[in-house]
């Protein structure tokens, strides 16, 4: 699998969304799954595909799909 | 209530995250263009955010006697339309972005990016005490309101104002929806102190958040039990905040290892964590835990406000007086509500409580006097803070999908729904929880569906929800 699809499985999960909504420019707050709920769950999916921990800034900061993938980058996670 | 704040003048009662700030002069003047120099009492709905608007729109309605409905501005806009039917408002307070939702009625006013519409229904008869209106659940749709008196709100503003100690240099932010009992106190007790509101919709998880709180130098905030939970995820711990002073939490039982986590953080950091219980039928509050027992006491829900007192009865409604003894927790207060609304006609209806409020909740009390809570006496869960009616659940499920036999059951933060599948089930589990997802806006995260073959029921067709407890696979 590549990181890619791990990352998209980590909203789908997370989120519990169907994998057609999850979509370049989803945000925060942009489905109503996506809420600090959701987040939370999404952030535990995420941490555990790439076996990470993120720190408060980058979990705070994480507010679009887009954003996640320059966050993920500090944790040595390429995303293509 | 608020008839005197006049007197805190030019200092700041309101701020909010897009810059705007509104001093209390400029409440009271606002507020009494809205609703101001009306000779009847009339029927309002506010359509709440955390915003100046809003905020105007309610302080202004209080103040002149007019009675408001606080919902959330992200209301099911079919329970909205039920509401509406049901409750005939004089008028709606809304915010601008919202009105194209309201083909009917005239707008008359506007200001802070919030609209007055005449909906042409009139004034309402209402009984002289009645000051506010709130839901009971505000999620699964249920018409029925919490009717919240004048004295209610006065007297558990006071309370409150006296048990933390709040003056006017305090600075709270807003965690929670203003038309939540818990959330709408926070903004009493401080505008009724002189102190100033940070207003804001972004959650703890938002980057703005953090901004606007460090910005304006927040002195504190209050948290359902799953706020806890993320702050505990966010390594709040390790956050410097030394304008914080203290942290309140209600909306649920915190669990007894977070509960002694955040009282050890307070008491090595020079802060007081304060563990409350209240319920919208008591206005707001009816207990806390002193912050420096809080560590001592973890897990307990403290003791009764100033001038309120609990009784503990047992199944024949005597009075235990026995220490940990567990019973139906009964409270005594001014903030007993009068009652329930389930139509319009309802608003004319007096006291009803006369006092005393039969929480449902079961709990005992140790020999130092400290309560706790075991249990509830009636089924519904809370869930991220909000109260969820297993039965009102159950019944939304078969009302919309033909057919379908199930039963709701769970426990905090954790609702479980069981679908028989015995005869063919031709509901998938992701249909059931899109439709409750939708319809209280709780996040699906919560919900959890678990097919069975059948559903336990006794002779009388009765469920057995004890029987479905097997199936509750926490963690999954």
């Amino acid at each position: 699998m590549t990181n890619l699809e791990k990352y998209k499985n980590a909203f789908a999960e997370g989120l519990e969304v169907e994998m057609d909504k999850i979509t370049n420019d989803l945000e925060y707050e942009g489905i109503e799954e996506w809420d600090s709920v959701g987040h939370m769950s999404l952030v535990a999916c995420l941490e555990e595909a790439f076996d990470i921990m993120m720190d408060t800034d980058d979990i705070v900061d994480f507010s679009s799909f887009q954003k996640g993938i320059e966050i993920l980058k500090k944790y040595d996670v390429e995303i293509e | 209530m608020f008839g005197e704040i006049g007197k805190y003048g030019n200092k700041t009662a309101l701020i909010e995250d897009n810059g705007q700030k509104m001093t209390y002069s400029e409440l009271v003047e606002e507020g009494n263009r809205i609703f101001g120099n009306r000779k009847e009492r009339s029927l309002i709905f506010i359509l709440c955010t955390n915003s100046i608007g809003s905020v105007c729109g309610y302080v202004g309605s209080i103040r002149n006697r007019q009675v408001p409905l606080l919902l959330s501005a992200a209301l099911d806009a079919q329970l909205l339309d039920y509401l509406l039917k049901l409750y005939e408002p004089s008028y709606l307070w809304v915010p601008g972005q919202a009105v194209s939702a309201f083909p009917y009625g005239k707008t008359i006013y506007e200001s802070y990016g919030y609209t007055l519409i005449d909906t042409g229904n009139g004034p309402c008869e209402m009984d002289e005490g009645l000051s506010l209106l709130l839901t009971t659940s505000g999620s699964t749709g249920s018409p029925k309101l919490v009717r919240q008196s004048y004295e209610n709100l006065d007297s558990n503003t006071r309370s409150i104002i006296q048990y933390l100690q709040l003056d006017d240099t305090e600075r709270a932010i807003t965690t929670l929806p203003m038309n939540y009992t818990y959330g709408l106190s926070i903004i009493n007790t401080h505008i009724a102190a002189g102190a100033a509101v940070l207003l804001t919709d972004q959650t703890l998880i938002q980057k703005k958040f953090w901004e606007f709180f460090n910005q304006h130098e927040a002195t504190s905030f209050g948290g359902v039990p799953y706020t806890y939970e993320i702050l505990n995820k966010l390594k709040f711990f390790q956050m410097d905040l030394g304008h914080l002073r203290y942290m309140t939490q209600a909306g649920g039982k915190l669990s007894e290892d977070l509960h002694k986590k955040f009282a050890e953080y307070a008491r090595d950091n020079g802060k007081k964590f304060v563990v409350m219980y209240g319920q919208t039928e008591a206005t707001a509050r009816m207990a806390y835990l002193p912050s420096d027992r809080s560590l001592e006491k973890y897990g307990s829900m403290g003791i009764a406000i100033p001038d309120g007192r609990f009784e503990l009865w047992d199944i024949n409604r005597n009075i235990i007086t026995e220490p940990n003894i567990t019973g139906e927790l009964v409270y005594y207060g001014k903030n007993v509500t009068l009652g329930y609304a389930e139509c319009r006609e309802d608003l004319k209806k007096g006291d009803e409580r006369h006092g005393r409020l039969e929480t449902g909740d079961m709990a005992k009390q140790d020999a130092d006097g400290f309560f706790y809570i075991v249990g509830r006496k009636k089924r519904f869960l809370k869930v991220y803070g909000n109260r969820v009616n297993l039965d009102e659940t159950e019944r939304m499920i078969k009302g919309h999908f033909e057919d379908l036999s199930c039963a709701c059951s769970g426990m905090d933060d954790c609702v479980y729904i069981f679908i028989e599948t015995q005869g063919g089930c031709a509901v998938s589990s992701e249909e059931i929880k899109e439709y409750i997802s939708k319809k209280t806006g709780l996040n699906k995260n919560a919900l959890h569906v678990k097919n069975v073959e059948q559903i336990p029921k006794n002779d009388a067709g009765k469920t057995l929800y004890t029987e479905l407890h097997k199936y509750m696979d926490i963690g999954d």
